[in-house]
């Protein structure tokens, strides 16, 4: 199986992969996957007065794992967190073209978005 | 050095130019049917498949009458195990083979037990070699044949075949090796080994795909098979259809050049292999070896990266033909059953490279191949969040993952 030319490049060029400090107060931090299963994704965003205003990813998985997620961190930058619940994992697969057998990392980045808003607003609610 | 590198040797390789060279008469010189008895074209042909079945039985210390070709060694295991299980009908039902066997037996070995066989799976250590006391406590009165690989095509692990061999000889029962793996790399002998069947194929040593054979034992005991390709009686009716002649000239050819230079070429892909298992592995942390470290066959190294999954680094070597046990295309995502029978955890099973060597890498390749698992690795990781983890000392044991 080869790969398309976008996640090829995602792969070859992640965007902002890294880390934030995860108990800081406007970090929102989801990690979904296992690594038995061959793919764990980390995704946290910054959020300031309902606003992403800045995403970082780590993950370990397949090359579209790493694409759907680094995708996923430009997508949600800029938008609410409201706008951002809207991403699909249908927009993932068409953007990079994902052949059926990879639809399951788009599922996880959807995932992940989610998981993270979860957490910020669990962080700031409870605090 | 030229790129890409092709170091999926176990796969396929590359044939021979000296193969092809023998193998070109055969397709416009002496293109006859091996079978027609009436002509030159058929005499000429059938001389070019006598003279290589000479060698392709030789290289198995065998007789040549006992070689049946067929079209590779996924139809021979079929052949063997269907075509014993029908012929002895009368003597038992029951077989035994162990877990890390190749799909062609595995998979021929279930369809068996589906239509009323019964079949003995034996488990291996964490090594991968199957422990011949086991295989004397799976033996009934019933048992037909015992079907053992001599070595696995992912770990590389060779099987104690001569034991397991004399204990079938001991209680008159088959003897089946899958040696797809070994042939050409290292030493066959059926009779010293107590190989009734063997299947192997020619183009795991730089001959031809497309053409493989079936050894059969014609003494002590005479080995007696069903057809499952019935036709023009070819090959003494056993596997009926017109012979493959420019590719069995071509199989003879390998056979040959690997019998000549086998004790050269297992010494330096031992090198080779060590060369590249110490460079990664003493500049890389956490990387396991996966197979027997000693009993294994000279061009394989089976590694696992941990916090690294295999496909994402096939995909950042793609100058670089390897291949992983990682599974991530298929619905269930289970990685290398034979990977998982050893016991190695499913993380680390996503996270292994087979790196198979063979006659034409050379010491160049091997050092860029270092260094450039070196680079991918440290990248991958650095983009990990599980190595972050492991780095700030969560043990990822204890974590509840989210699961979909």
């Amino acid at each position: 199986m080869s790969y398309s030319d976008e996640v090829v490049e995602h792969f070859n060029n992640p965007k902002n992969v890294g880390s934030f400090k995860k108990d800081e107060k406007d970090v929102g931090t989801g990690i979904v996957g296992a690594p038995e299963c061959g793919d764990v994704m980390k995704l946290q965003l910054k959020i300031d007065n309902g606003v992403i205003v800045d995403a970082k990813f780590k993950t370990f998985g397949c090359g579209s794992a790493i694409a759907s997620s680094s995708l996923a961190t430009e997508w949600v930058k800029g938008k609410t967190i409201d706008e951002a619940m809207t991403i699909r994992n249908t927009d993932i697969v068409e953007t990079l073209h994902l052949p059926p057998v990879k639809i399951h990392c788009s599922v996880l980045a959807e995932d992940a978005i989610k998981a993270a808003i979860e957490d910020y607003k669990k962080r700031t609610n409870g605090g | 050095m030229k790129l890409p590198i092709y170091m999926d040797n176990h796969s396929t390789t590359r044939v021979d130019p000296r193969v092809v060279d023998a193998m070109l008469p055969y397709f416009t010189v002496h293109f006859g049917n091996a079978a027609s008895r009436n002509h030159s074209f058929g005499w000429d042909a059938d001389k070019g498949v006598e003279a290589a079945r000479e060698k392709v039985a030789k290289i198995i210390a065998a007789d040549s009458r006992e070689i049946i070709f067929t079209s590779g060694a996924t139809e021979s295991n079929n052949l063997a195990l269907k075509g014993v299980v029908e012929m002895y009908a009368e003597k038992g039902n029951h077989i035994i083979t162990q877990v890390t066997e190749h799909r062609s037996v595995l998979d021929t070995a279930k369809r068996l037990e589906k239509a009323g066989i019964n079949v003995t799976f034996l488990p291996v250590d964490k090594d991968g070699v199957v422990n011949p006391d086991d295989v004397i406590k799976a033996i009934t009165d019933k048992t037909i044949l015992i079907s053992i690989m001599l070595v696995n095509n992912e770990i590389g692990v060779i099987q104690p075949v001569t034991e397991i061999g004399e204990i079938a000889k001991d209680r008159g029962i088959l003897f089946h090796c899958d040696a797809t793996q070994a042939v050409g790399k290292v030493r066959v002998d059926v009779d010293m080994m107590g190989i009734d069947l063997l299947s192997f194929t020619a183009h795991k040593f730089y001959g031809p795909k497309g053409i493989g054979a079936l050894y059969m034992r014609k003494k002590n005991p005479r080995v007696r098979l069903s057809p499952m390709i019935d036709g023009g009686g070819h090959e003494r009716g056993v596997r009926s259809g017109t012979l493959n002649v420019p590719g069995i000239v071509g199989f003879g050819k390998a056979c040959e050049i690997a019998e000549d230079e086998m004790a050269d070429e297992s010494e330096r892909l031992v090198k080779l292999r060590e060369r590249l298992r110490l460079g990664i592995m003493n500049s890389l942390e956490e990387v396991y070896l996966n197979g027997h470290p000693s009993r294994r066959m000279p061009g394989n190294l089976n590694l696992s990266f941990a916090y690294v999954e295999g496909e994402s680094m096939l995909m950042g070597l793609k100058e670089i033909a390897l291949s992983s046990g990682s599974a991530c295309t298929s619905a269930t995502l289970e990685p290398s059953y034979v990977l998982s029978a050893l016991g190695v955890s499913a993380e680390l099973a996503h996270s292994s490279i087979r790196f198979g060597l063979g006659r034409f890498n050379t010491e160049e390749e091997v050092d860029y191949v270092i260094k450039r698992v070196i680079e991918t690795v440290n990248r991958l990781r650095d983009m990990s969040p599980l190595y972050e983890m492991a780095k700030e000392g969560i043990n990822l044991k204890d974590v509840s993952w989210k699961k979909d």
